[in-house]
């Protein structure tokens, strides 16, 4: 009761209130909110006692609370002073409900006393999400469980949501995420952005859980399953706010730039009806310009330090597709190029087929082809669908018809995303009409 | 908080290496002993006998056992052990990553459980 009591009348009292609205933008609006401000304040209580999951324990029942009522009663005007007050008396109910001593009772009046010191200074929390991002990508953490802990602690996405997005079951999810804060309590993982010895390298994993995020949630590009498509929007957020609070890393302002460019292509990777529409038949005109603006200035912003990186580089492959918004034509020696310097960088399977495939499109489809060969040498490709459809594209273009049928069937048989499926089974069939 | 460091590494290629490799090695340890002693990190340490002078016991069901040898049969061996006394898991890789025995084997970092 105390609960729904404070926050009716902070709602009264607030000025910024939003109407009721029984429409789905308004409800986003709000969920959005309450996963920004709850964010911040478990970071807040986190960096303080170095308890992630009893700062979320004491968050919880206020959170629910915001994603219960805010939608349908309006955002409160500070909707950070709106989850400490519920999230206070929640904890010092908790708290007075057990046995002092009891280790749930002694956190619970810890996150209670750090609520009071926050409420004091509501107006200005110190923003530690940061630091808690850093601490979720920790090398002492393991390296699968880095993004969905970034997601679960500084957007407050529940395991269920979490595992769906990343093919998980909610069970393993959860006892994964609780494994991954224990750890970080009782191993003393610190609260700290790191210094400059170590920036890059640790910079790098955190950004690396934000873009496993990313990918994670473009996989899904039907949009179908809303869980995954908002994960990416969720990713983008984190890019943005690692880029403010990090305004001076240029890979960080990559990651951002190469996120920006491939959510500007999202509408036009389907068409009307639905159906699967590649980078080099997509119509530029339905590509978001101002996306695209944001994302070049961010790369441009980056370049001005002068330090290359992988997501520089991924982000300028982009830059350069994006070009044919305004030039009508790929430049594809550009691309080659850009793939060159990455394979030099990171030796991945992934990017030597892109690299090939660029390759193909530069100099010749044989040239191509040659480097697509060599790039299977890496055993990791076999499985891997567009490789398949990558060297089926090669092959018909050098006329060895058969060679590619049998490679389409291979991409067909290992697509999981129905409109690529048909789409490669199109292409398929439209061989045979060449034969 | 405290970390107890295991130093593992491989006996057999300590016991073959040459005289003046042990000797700087050595060195390399009261170094490093004294270095976290000088930043008041250091709460104890040891090196240890080798794992040919272990023995294991169990008293499982009234029954006392004792094995000739290490509990645990290893490509490399415990060969000795800090306990330093920092602020957090970053200090703590960190000295970790500074002993000597890193450049060779493997050390673990556990936290001490307070009690």
């Amino acid at each position: 009761m105390a609960r729904s009591r404070s926050g009716r009348s902070d709602r009264c009292s607030a000025k910024g209130s939003q109407p009721l609205d029984e429409n789905g933008a308004a409800r986003d609006a709000a969920e959005r909110v309450a996963r920004r401000s709850y964010g911040k304040l478990v970071a807040f209580l986190a960096a303080r006692t170095r308890d992630v999951a009893g700062a979320e324990d004491a968050l919880s029942d206020a959170f629910a609370a915001a994603l219960a009522e805010w939608p349908a009663r309006g955002i409160p005007a500070s909707p950070e002073a709106w989850l400490m007050t519920v999230a206070r008396r929640k904890a010092i109910d908790a708290a007075r409900r057990r046995k002092s001593g009891e280790g749930v009772a002694d956190t619970m009046r810890m996150m209670a006393e750090e609520l009071e010191e926050a409420a004091a200074r509501a107006a200005e929390i110190p923003d530690e999400r940061l630091r808690l991002m850093f601490v979720c990508a920790h090398p002492a953490i393991d390296a699968n469980i880095r993004s969905p802990l970034i997601l679960q602690t500084i957007l407050g996405f529940d395991a269920a949501a979490v595992g769906s997005a990343f093919l998980v079951a909610p069970a393993t999810m959860a006892q994964r995420l609780v494994r991954a804060k224990t750890k970080i309590r009782l191993a003393g993982i610190p609260f700290s952005v790191p210094g400059r010895a170590e920036m890059a390298e640790r910079l790098e994993a955190v950004l690396d859980a934000i873009y496993a995020a990313f990918a994670e949630g473009w996989s899904d590009p039907a949009g179908i399953e809303s869980r995954r498509r908002d994960l990416a929007g969720e990713a983008i957020w984190l890019g943005r706010l690692v880029t403010e609070l990090l305004p001076d890393e240029p890979e960080a302002l990559g990651l951002l730039a190469l996120m920006l460019h491939a959510d500007a292509r999202r509408a036009a990777r389907r068409s009307a009806d639905g159906r699967y529409v590649p980078l080099a038949d997509q119509d530029p005109t339905q590509w978001d310009g101002g996306l695209i603006e944001q994302a070049e200035s961010a790369l441009m912003r980056a370049a001005s330090f002068a330090v290359v990186g992988r997501y520089q580089i991924e982000a300028a492959v982009q830059s350069a597709h994006a070009a044919r918004r305004f030039s009508g034509y790929t430049d594809w020696p550009a691309i080659l190029g850009l793939y060159d310097l990455l394979y030099a960088r990171t030796a991945s399977p992934v990017v030597a087929l892109n690299r090939a495939v660029a390759l193909g499109e530069a100099h010749s489809p044989n040239e191509g082809l040659a480097a697509l060969d060599h790039a299977a040498e890496d055993a990791r490709l076999a499985d891997y669908q567009p490789y398949w459809a990558a060297r089926a594209k090669l092959l018909a273009a050098t006329g060895r018809i058969d060679e590619a049928g049998q490679s389409y069937e291979r991409a067909i048989g290992l697509s999981s995303d129905p409109a690529v499926r048909l789409f490669l089974q199109e292409r398929r069939a439209s061989l045979a009409a060449r034969h | 908080m405290k970390y107890m460091l295991l130093i593992y590494g491989n006996e057999a290629g300590m016991q073959s290496a040459p005289k003046e490799a042990v000797a700087q090695m050595f060195a390399a340890y009261g170094a490093y002993t004294q270095a976290m002693q000088k930043a008041g990190a250091f709460v104890a340490g040891d090196p240890l006998q080798p794992s040919s002078t272990a023995s294991t016991v169990r008293a499982n069901g009234g029954s006392t056992k004792v094995l000739n040898g290490p509990y645990a049969e290893t490509k490399e061996q415990l060969g000795g052990y800090y306990i330093i006394d920092v602020p957090d898991l970053d200090a703590a890789l960190s000295w970790a990553s500074r002993c000597p025995g890193a450049a060779h084997g493997a050390l673990e970092v556990r936290p001490i459980r307070p009690m």
